[in-house]
Parts: structure tokens; sequence; C-alpha cells
């Protein structure tokens, strides 16, 4: 082995895992990823990070802190663009320089900018990767194909963790669009195990990432504005699919507080979801978010899905 | 057509005057007030940030006095200003108001978009016309610009610095009224040498202190509360980063190069911050470290709440701060903000420039 890289488990990790695990395995280098989300990631992460930054971001610099001393580089890359004439959110663009200059004492941290803008740049980046880790060209071309080769999404495989038991309830009625970024809806501190709860309440969990790719790119196109976010494309298009296509009940949209992007897409999706009469409800999650009053929300929202489908045509003749 | 437009800050003047000539008529919002705010805040989504909110606030009491067409630009940057445009579109129709918005998009984004969003302003006048006309209206934004600066720098220097915004206050009501470049420039002018008529203390030191972030804050008097007129009666002499007539220069006038002052800006910011993160975000950086090298006493951000680019900054500037030993401070501004805390904030700051600069002087 050759070193020990450390992978913070936050933002971009709920995507590309996989794909860093495949290429950096092959150079011969140890991963180390930090725990789940826990109690005191969050509170270091919100020690170090700007006030005004949302919980991701700052449970994402918690993660950093946690690896900090235990590893001998940090990867952290700077994902610009991943698709040609698209964008991230901003905070994942500024991602490394925000770690570097909030929390003090780090081992080298790998920033290496995917740039795609203009034309792909996913095999430059590796290369850069590659090389200031003093691997010969070879090897990293190697390494690159695995990656490539790594079909697999980390999501399905969180998806078959997390919903272990998802299988045996396909037989309900209520399909429910859990809507969000993917840093959101999988950390299961960060949304306080949602999705458990509503496995529990014996709901038919559909995610954005289940919807086809195709569908996907149809129905984001269809919005009289070019979606110039990555992210965006995913939710907003998986949204506009399945409620097109009547697929789902109802929709609930995990929005972290002082998200640019979920102001945009709840806002987008609220309007559709309205027009089509199918009921959303989003939920804001923040450091400050209390678990009570969020479980409250959850069962109202099911009570009132559930009243429904079984009473919407009944009015009663005794008044 | 009637049409209107949002305000950014003095812009509203000069396309004011350039549309007239072009034969329009415009009926541009009535300046951004707390009702304003209110009306925007009350129909925007709740997440949304500042801009957003008095941009419809600005188009709904615009529309109140007649307007049935309404122009701004839009974007495909990082930023979520790029979806203002369409949202808004959205939001009018849904509250009920019969109205066109025209999007002007960069031609790179379909350039039959463009092109019929351009013909729809230009009605049937000849191309030669918007050739001709304007050149004036770029010309009058400069001169505007030129006029706030000389304000600014007048009101630190002078010994009564209501005088000074007596003069400004008169020229704002005074330039709706007017009609077209040529009548505004002339009014520019008159403006400009009443306020250098106005008695000032030659002997007097000012402190500097450059304003930096996000750029509709820092433009919109009204979003940042007058912070510019705040700090001139303290005394204080104060310039901002960003400007109508530095984005221009950036953007349109050097494209594809930029301008030298932003490439140097980006140049400053390298060491700190390597690429964009969207919207000004780098600006600022480098911004706060030019006006450290050009001697100024101190820097103040300014953003709307959870605007994603200066987050980023802000981040970074604790470094900045450090590294130079350059006083920065940071205000955030949404509709919850108060003026009597804000003017605090204000005052113990250049409180505490003139304190560390008397430590410096005495040693």
């Amino acid at each position: 082995m050759k070193g020990k890289i450390g992978i913070p488990r936050g933002m971009m990790y709920y995507e590309l895992y996989p794909e860093w695990e495949g290429y950096f395995r092959s150079l011969n280098f140890d991963l180390i990823t930090s725990p789940r989300t826990n109690k005191e990631i969050l509170d270091i992460g919100i020690f170090t990070c700007v006030d005004e930054a949302c919980l991701p971001v700052k449970i994402f610099h918690g993660h950093v802190d946690y690896l900090k001393d235990k590893v001998d580089y940090i990867f952290i890359p700077k994902i610009t663009s991943l698709c040609k004439g698209e964008y991230n959110c901003p905070k994942i663009l500024g991602l490394p320089d925000m770690i570097k200059h909030s929390i003090g004492n780090l081992p080298p941290v790998i920033d290496t900018e995917f740039q795609s803008y203009k034309r792909s740049s996913i095999k430059r980046a590796y290369n850069e990767i590659g090389k200031s880790l003093e691997c010969n060209s070879s090897s990293i071309s190697k390494a690159y194909r695995k990656a490539l080769d790594t079909k697999d999404k980390y999501i399905d495989r969180l998806e078959a963790e997390i919903l272990s038991n998802r299988k045996d309830i396909e037989s309900t009625k209520l399909n429910l669009l859990i809507l969000g970024h993917p840093y959101v809806i999988f950390d299961e501190f960060l949304n306080m195990g949602i999705l458990n709860k509503l496995i529990d309440n014996k709901v038919n969990i559909v995610f954005p990432e289940d919807v086809e790719e195709k569908d996907v790119l149809y129905y984001s196109n269809l919005l009289p504005k070019r979606m110039f976010w990555t992210e965006g494309r995913r939710i907003v298009g998986s949204a506009f699919s399945l409620i097109d296509k009547q697929k789902i009940d109802g929709i609930i949209y995990l929005s972290s507080f002082g998200c640019g992007l979920d102001s945009v897409f709840t806002y987008i999706i609220s309007r559709k979801a309205k027009e089509r009469n199918i009921p959303i409800m989003e939920l804001t999650l923040d450091e400050q978010t209390g678990e009570a009053g969020f479980n409250t929300r959850l069962e109202a929202y099911l009570d009132m899905m559930k009243w429904r489908n079984k009473n919407e045509n009944y009015l009663s003749s005794l008044r | 057509m009637k049409i209107t437009f949002p305000h950014l800050g003095n812009v509203y003047i000069a396309a004011k005057a350039f549309l007239e000539d072009m034969g329009h008529e415009v009926i541009p919002p009535p300046v951004c007030s707390r009702k304003t705010l209110e009306i925007g805040t009350k129909f925007s989504p709740e997440m949304m940030c500042m801009p957003f909110k008095i941009f419809i606030g600005n188009y709904i009491e615009s529309i109140q006095k007649g307007a049935d067409t309404i122009v701004i630009t839009g974007s495909c940057g990082p930023c979520r200003f790029g979806f203002y445009g369409d949202m808004q579109k959205d939001l009018l129709r849904d509250l009920g108001y019969d109205v066109e918005v025209i999007v002007l998009e960069s031609p790179k984004e379909g350039l039959k978009d463009f092109k019929n969003n351009i013909g729809k302003l230009i009605g049937s006048n000849s191309l030669w016309s918007i050739g001709k006309n304007i050149k004036p209206a770029l010309n009058l934004i400069k001169i505007i610009d030129e006029l706030t600066q000389l304000s600014n720098k007048v009101r630190a220097f002078a010994l009564d610095k209501k005088e000074v915004n007596k003069i400004m206050d008169d020229y704002y009501e005074e330039a709706v009224r007017v009609c077209g470049t040529k009548e505004i420039t002339k009014l520019t002018r008159a403006t400009e040498n009443k306020l250098k008529e106005v008695k000032v203390d030659q002997s007097h030191s000012p402190i500097k202190i450059g304003i930096i972030g996000e750029i509709y804050t820092i433009i919109e008097p009204f979003v940042n509360l007058e912070v510019e007129r705040k700090l001139g009666d303290m005394g204080v002499l104060v310039e901002k980063s960003l400007t109508p007539t530095k984005w221009f220069d950036h953007h349109v006038y050097s494209y594809p190069f930029g301008s030298k002052e932003e490439n140097l800006k980006f140049k400053l910011a390298k060491p700190y911050l390597k690429t964009m993160v969207g919207g000004h975000g780098r600006e600022t950086i480098g911004s706060a470290i030019y006006y450290n090298n050009m001697g100024y006493d101190g820097t103040i951000q300014i953003l709307p709440l959870n605007c994603m680019p200066e987050i980023v900054a802000k981040s970074i500037l604790k470094t900045v701060s450090k590294d130079l030993n350059f006083p920065i401070m940071t205000l955030v501004v949404d509709e919850m903000t108060g003026e009597a805390g804000y003017m605090t904030r204000l005052e113990a700051f250049v409180d505490l420039i003139n304190k560390r600069r008397e430590e410096m002087l005495i040693g």
C-alpha cells in the first residue's frame, strides 16, 4: 500500500464513491472513509464552518475534521461541472477552498478540478490526481479505465443497505416520491431516519434515481429555461416524469435550510404538483430541527394521504 | 407597450433614458422602499434570496402604475439568478397579472430567442437608431456612477453632510421627471457642479473603506440600507468594488478578455481561490486584497442571506483578514434586517478602525 487516502462521507461522496474507490484501489492506495454522521461530527462541523452555510456543508466539515489526523491525503475534488454546459452548486465549487480556510492542520488536500463545462475533462482530472500522487502513467490509465467500469451506483448500494426491508411492502397502495439531494436523502443522521420511518408506516418509497435517464432528460428539457445544474436535472426531471405518468400519490421534498438550488426546485415542482393535484410537503432541515416536530409533520402528512385515498369522494348524508 | 424593469442601483436612470430615446413609454418602478420589500416577501417563495423578492415588489408596484411589459436579463451561471426570469414570469401569471416578460439571455443560449427578444424591444426602429442611441446611454451609466462616487468623496470631506444628501436627493427626484439621455446628461452635469461647490474641510483625513460583496446588494442603496450615505455621514470615504460601469467594462467592452481591474482582482485572489465559484465570489476576495494594497483601512462585505457564492467567499475572507492583518466585516441583509442593529455594527467598525489607526500612528 502506498498510503492512506481519506474520503469524507458527505456531498458528492453519495454519487461518485464507487468511481473513486475503483480508481484509488487500482493505484494501490488504502481508502479510509469517515463513519456515518453522528452527533460528534455534526458538532465539530458547526464549530468549524461559517454560520451561513447549509447543513450538509457543515457536516462535511465535520467529516474532514474526523479524518485529518488519520490519513496521509484527503480527497476533496472540486467538481465544477460534470456535464457539458452544466454546473454544480456554487458551494460544491468552492468546497475544497472553504475546507482549507476553515480547518487547520490538514494533511495534503487533493483538490483537482473537474471542469467539463466546455469539454469533458474527466480523464485529464484523473491524470492530474494520479500525477500528484506520483504514480506512473500506465497505472494511471489502467486505474482510469477501472474507475469508468464501475457502473454500479453507490446510491443502489445504499438503498439496498438502508431499505433491506423495502421489498416486503410493495403491495401497499401509497407511493411517495422522496426528492432532494442524495447527500440529504441518504444521510440518515441528517434527515433523522425519514426513510425507515416511512417504511415503518408501510409506504412504498420512490427515489429520483429510480427514474430512467431517458425520461429525466426528456422531462427536464420541457422547462422553458435550460436547467444548468446537473443535480437539478435529475430532481426536476424525475419529479416531472413521475407526476406526468401518475405513478406517485405524493411528494416529500427534503431540503436543507439555505440551499439555493432547492429554493428554485421546490417552486418549480410544487407548481407542477399543484396543477396535477398531488400533495407535496417540503421539510426543511437545519441543525436546530427538532425530531418531535418533524415526526408530527410526517405523521400528519401520512394521515392526510390515507384519508385522501379512502374518503376523498365521500360526503356524509348526516349533516 | 409600457416598459418597466427592476431596480439595479442607478441603472434605471440610464435605462429609462435609452428606452425613451427609442420611442417607448417607460414606467420606472418607484424607488425601493419598505413597501416594495413587503409586497415582494408576501408573494415570493420563502427561501429565495432577497433580490428576487425586491424584483417582484418592483414589478407589482410598476404594474399598478400601468406597466405591461417587463424587461430583465438572464444568465446561465451556477448562481440561481439564471432562474429569476422564468420563475417570476410564472409567479406573476399565477398572481393574475397579464404582463409580458422579456428575458434577455446571452446570444450563446440560442440566437433565435435573442433575436426575437431584441426585435420586440426595437419595435419599428432601425438597427441604426439603436447604434445611435446606445452609445449615449452607456455613457450615461458611466457619468452617473462617477456622480455617485463624487458624492461619496465630497460627503466624506463636507462640512455639512446634509447639504450633499440634499443635492443627491434632489437629483434622484428630478431624474425620473426629465426625458431622454440629453436632458439627463445635462442634469447630471449640473448636479456635479453643485457638488463641487459644497464647502469641504481640506484638512480632514478620512478613513477609507471599500464595499465588497454581491453586486446587487452593493449597488442598490435600499438593500444595503444606504451604507454609503451612513458611512459618509461619519466622515468615511467609501468606494464600491462593483459598479454598473465596471460590470460593463468587464463583460461588454473588453469581451472576451475582461477589464484590467477585474483581471487584476482575479490574479490577486488566486492564492486563495483559483477557480470561479459563480456570482461574484472570486471578485469579492480579489477586491479585499486589492483594497488592502491600495492602502484602505478596511472593507465591509455585504451579502443577501443564503447567497451561495458569497458564503464561500466569506469563509475564505477569514484567512485573508488574518494573513494581511486587514479588518473585514461581513453584513448579511434580508427582509428581517433591522436598521438600528446595522447602524450599531457600522459605528463599532468605524470606531475600531479609528482606534487602530491611532495606535498605528502613535505606536
